[in-house]
């Protein structure tokens, strides 16, 4: 692009210069022009910069609590912090894109991480708009806390003009979770138990540090290396991809990680047994100081073997209609 | 009495010609073999030593079924159907098709459908699965199955060619394969296939194989006949 700006001076030169012959002028300037062409064949393409296709900002909306986002107030924003990575067209083709592992999002395939919603649906606009403000740990996506409620919200409403699922699909139903119930030993036994039923541990490892016997061979949906979370590294301040709540750890296995190689569990699990998953997952944070890990310390770091027990009298006819369950 | 008779007969035949037996009304078929020239991919043996309770499945180590062949030259897995022509586009066929799990392989390797029919995937192993479908037109989405779970029921509602991987084990791989019609046949055990009831008209029959691609044919059905249509693929090694 920058070499045709010396040719526009070399074409306006000429021109002034001899002025009474435009014919010699008009075959000189062919002849540059030509040149500089060749020259261009040769020399590398340069990045693409600004929108080469007409990028239509369609009227999209986000519902935030009482914040309503609009598409076209985010154009700006999109462009300055988003682009560079995500793309002018959201396609994950920014120019830092070849250079980032993971990959950011593309958002025209419409197939996001974390979600409140069942596998393979659109996530509700708040996930949306806490995944903007939480960022990704162990990506390059930062925490975009310099955003006011407002242009988040605009952003959420943006990153939808990019794929038509949202104007065909609404955003599937948040799956339901129950009261977390207190930490005991039992619970983390029962997690482990499940843990090792559900082959968790064949990405994860046994210790959960990301070091299973499949580990290696993962690549996500766009065929690109990946690894599976190491819940051992970090302080007590580590974080998971979508979130450091129980809640969140809930939601990640019950609705999968779409896009990558976490399947969802909401078919296998029954709800409180996730919640006992939950709880032994939290051990495997070894460095975390929290409920769980105390409730473990109690028990000189020994999880005992989980025994099938016959379930409460209270929890007995909920068990009885599902075969299966309670295991 | 014998307008009793004759009023059944007229009646067998009018429900006959009408609704029960599509069969006799349109035995157009079209059948034949696929075939290949060349030198087809060698297949690798599968080293299943981390999944034990599958490599016990075999008694020999079974390969990777990219490219399937069989005596003569025939070449399995290839998906024919009738990709025009055809007049009864949209209508969901209701039989049910399965998609099992078992010894850590798919079977079957290629699953064609209907666009909107549904399907059930069934882990008969002693392992655990995700199932991870990677369509791109589709919806993806991603699921797990350990033994003993109930089957899961799935349908696509666009037509897709959609690679099937299990992430857990890396080495199984299959496809499904949605169509617009519900005419279509997967050449097995020599090359094989078959499209029956085929009314009269012009068709085209695309046959399709997931490493040498598409090839078409037309063909005309006139009657009660049986049209032979072979396809013949350019095999190469890698």
């Amino acid at each position: 692009m920058n070499s045709l700006k010396p040719m526009r001076c070399i074409r306006a030169i000429l021109f002034a210069t001899i002025p009474g012959s435009a014919i010699l002028g008009s075959a000189i300037v062919g002849l540059v022009f030509a040149a500089g062409l060749t020259a261009r064949a040769f020399a590398q393409e340069a990045p693409e910069v600004g929108p080469l296709r007409p990028l239509v900002v369609k009227p999209m909306e986000s519902h935030i609590g009482n914040i309503t986002g609009h598409a076209a107030d985010a154009k700006d924003d999109y462009r300055r912090y988003c682009a560079g990575c995500h793309g002018n067209y959201g396609d994950a083709n920014g120019e830092n894109a070849i250079w980032l592992d993971p990959k950011p999002r593309d958002f025209t395939i419409a197939t996001f991480k974390c979600r409140s919603t069942p596998t393979g649906t659109l996530p509700t606009d708040e996930d949306i708009y806490n995944a903007i403000g939480r960022g990704f740990v162990n990506s390059n996506m930062p925490i975009w806390n310099v955003f006011t409620k407002q242009e988040r919200a605009d952003l959420v409403a943006y990153i939808k003009i990019f794929s038509p699922r949202w104007e065909k699909e609404k955003a599937g139903d948040p799956i339901k979770i129950p009261a977390e119930p207190p930490v005991t030993l039992e619970s983390i036994s029962h997690g482990k138990a499940l843990f090792t039923k559900l082959e968790c541990w064949k990405c994860h490892g046994p210790a959960g540090q990301g070091d299973g016997p499949s580990a290696s061979t993962l690549t996500d949906s766009k065929d690109n290396p990946i690894r599976p979370y190491n819940f051992a590294a970090g302080g007590n301040d580590s974080r998971f991809k979508c979130g450091n709540t129980n809640q969140d750890i809930y939601k990640i296995f019950m609705t999968g990680v779409d896009g990558t190689p976490m399947p969802s569990f909401a078919d296998v699990i029954q709800p409180n047994d996730a919640w006992d998953l939950v709880h032994f997952l939290r051990t495997l944070q070894v460095n975390r100081h929290g409920k769980e890990n105390e409730v473990l310390m109690a028990a000189h770091g020994v999880i005992p073997p989980y025994v099938d027990k016959t379930p409460a009298p209270a929890a007995a006819p909920a068990d009885n209609k599902s075969p299966g369950g309670g295991q | 009495m014998r307008s009793k008779q004759m009023l059944l007969a007229l009646l067998t035949l009018f429900v006959c010609s009408s609704l029960m037996c599509p069969s006799l009304m349109f035995a157009g078929t079209v059948s034949g073999k696929v075939t290949y020239t060349g030198t087809p991919a060698r297949q690798k043996p599968i080293d299943m030593s981390k999944e034990p309770s599958c490599a016990k499945e075999h008694a020999t180590p079974i390969s990777t079924e990219t490219v399937v062949t069989g005596a003569n030259n025939a070449l399995d897995n290839v998906v024919v159907y009738v990709s025009s022509g055809a007049t009864d586009e949209g209508q969901v066929p209701t039989q049910a098709i399965t998609y099992t799990q078992k010894g850590c392989q798919y079977i079957p390797h290629v699953l064609p459908m209907h666009v909107n029919q549904e399907f059930d995937i069934v882990n008969d192993d002693q392992t655990s699965h995700n199932i991870h479908p990677l369509p791109k037109v589709n919806t993806e989405w991603n699921k797990s199955q350990p033994p003993g779970t109930a089957p899961i029921k799935e349908k696509y509602d666009k037509p897709e060619f959609i690679e099937v991987k299990c992430n857990i084990h890396p080495w199984m791989h299959g496809w499904f394969v949605v169509l617009k019609t519900s005419h279509y046949d997967v050449s097995t055990g020599g090359g094989d296939f078959k499209l029956p009831n085929l009314p009269p008209g012009k068709y085209t029959i695309t046959a399709w194989h997931e490493k040498y691609g598409a090839q078409t044919a037309d063909v005309a059905i006139s009657g009660n006949e049986t049209k032979d249509v072979n396809f013949t693929f350019k095999a190469t090694a890698y």
